[in-house]
């Protein structure tokens, strides 16, 4: 039962990403990233981690694809007839498309064999089915606090950095 | 309970990681290759988790995953900012055309 989750949910990731890689519109891309990253909040929770799935689900489905597909509307190209035509498209040479499923595919490859031929000695046992969040909120209070704090002023100096770079100088144009 | 291996966790980030890869290689749009930046960083956050399955204790992996998925918060606003930036002074979203610094 668990294994039937996991891959299917390993496979609706996987297809949503290789439909990404050949999709020649860019909302459509966005929305199968959308499944990618369900996908992967599923496998998170596959794998005992609870709060991350949460965590993922609302900083990048909330936050994240949001803020893409805000900028997928904001750069639209000017000239309206291609647009009613074909919306949204990217142009993707080929050349550019054998060189990048090239290295993808080489890089996988690579991977897969790095993987196949290590042996992981785990001296932990496996976690249980409890919840994570009580764990994660005690260390990020205690061994983490450091880390934690650096993480909140990295977030507001890029909110007030995005905020500003954003801003437009010129009233003019 | 919780029968399926480690190396099928990393086996599915390294599909992830490897198709983000070639999407950030092979699309001509910024925002086409964001996509492919953010699908990596999920792909890494994946092998963390997996990792962590073994660690009950400390959950070292998710608290590093946690911080990951902050930066790739941080990241992608930004970047975003800088697109929408060179977009209002190019008018374009390939990034081959954007070749000089100051016009």
């Amino acid at each position: 039962m668990e294994a039937a989750a996991f891959y299917s949910f390993s496979i609706l990731a996987i297809t949503a990403a290789l439909f990404i890689l050949f999709s020649k519109n860019l909302v459509y891309a966005a929305f199968a990233l959308f499944l990618t990253f369900l996908g992967v909040a599923a496998l998170y929770v596959l794998a005992g981690a609870d709060f991350l799935a949460v965590t993922q689900i609302m900083v990048y489905v909330g936050g994240i694809l949001v803020l893409l597909i805000f900028g997928i509307m904001l750069t639209q190209k000017t000239n309206k007839e291609s647009i009613s035509s074909t919306p949204n498209r990217i142009e993707a040479p080929s050349t550019r498309v054998v060189w990048g499923s090239m290295i993808g595919v080489g890089l996988f490859t690579f991977l897969s064999y790095v993987i196949a031929n290590a042996r992981f000695q785990m001296s932990g046992n496996i976690i249980s089915s409890k919840s994570t969040i009580r764990t994660i909120g005690v260390e990020l209070m205690t061994s983490h606090l450091l880390p934690f704090e650096i993480a909140a002023i990295l977030l507001l100096v890029a909110l007030i950095g995005a905020a500003y770079l954003a801003l437009n100088r010129n009233p003019a144009s | 309970m919780n029968t399926i291996p480690l190396e099928h966790y990393l086996f599915v980030g390294a599909a992830l990681f490897s198709i983000g890869l070639a999407i950030a290689i092979t699309k001509k749009h910024f925002i086409g290759i964001l996509l492919g930046i953010e699908l990596m960083l999920n792909a890494v956050n994946i092998n963390l988790i997996a990792f962590s399955r073994y660690d009950p204790g400390k959950l070292s992996g998710q608290l590093f995953a946690l911080f990951v998925i902050v930066v790739a918060a941080a990241e992608v606003t930004v970047a975003l900012a800088i697109i929408l930036r060179v977009y209002g002074h190019f008018k374009t979203v390939d990034p081959d055309k954007v070749s000089n610094l100051k016009k």
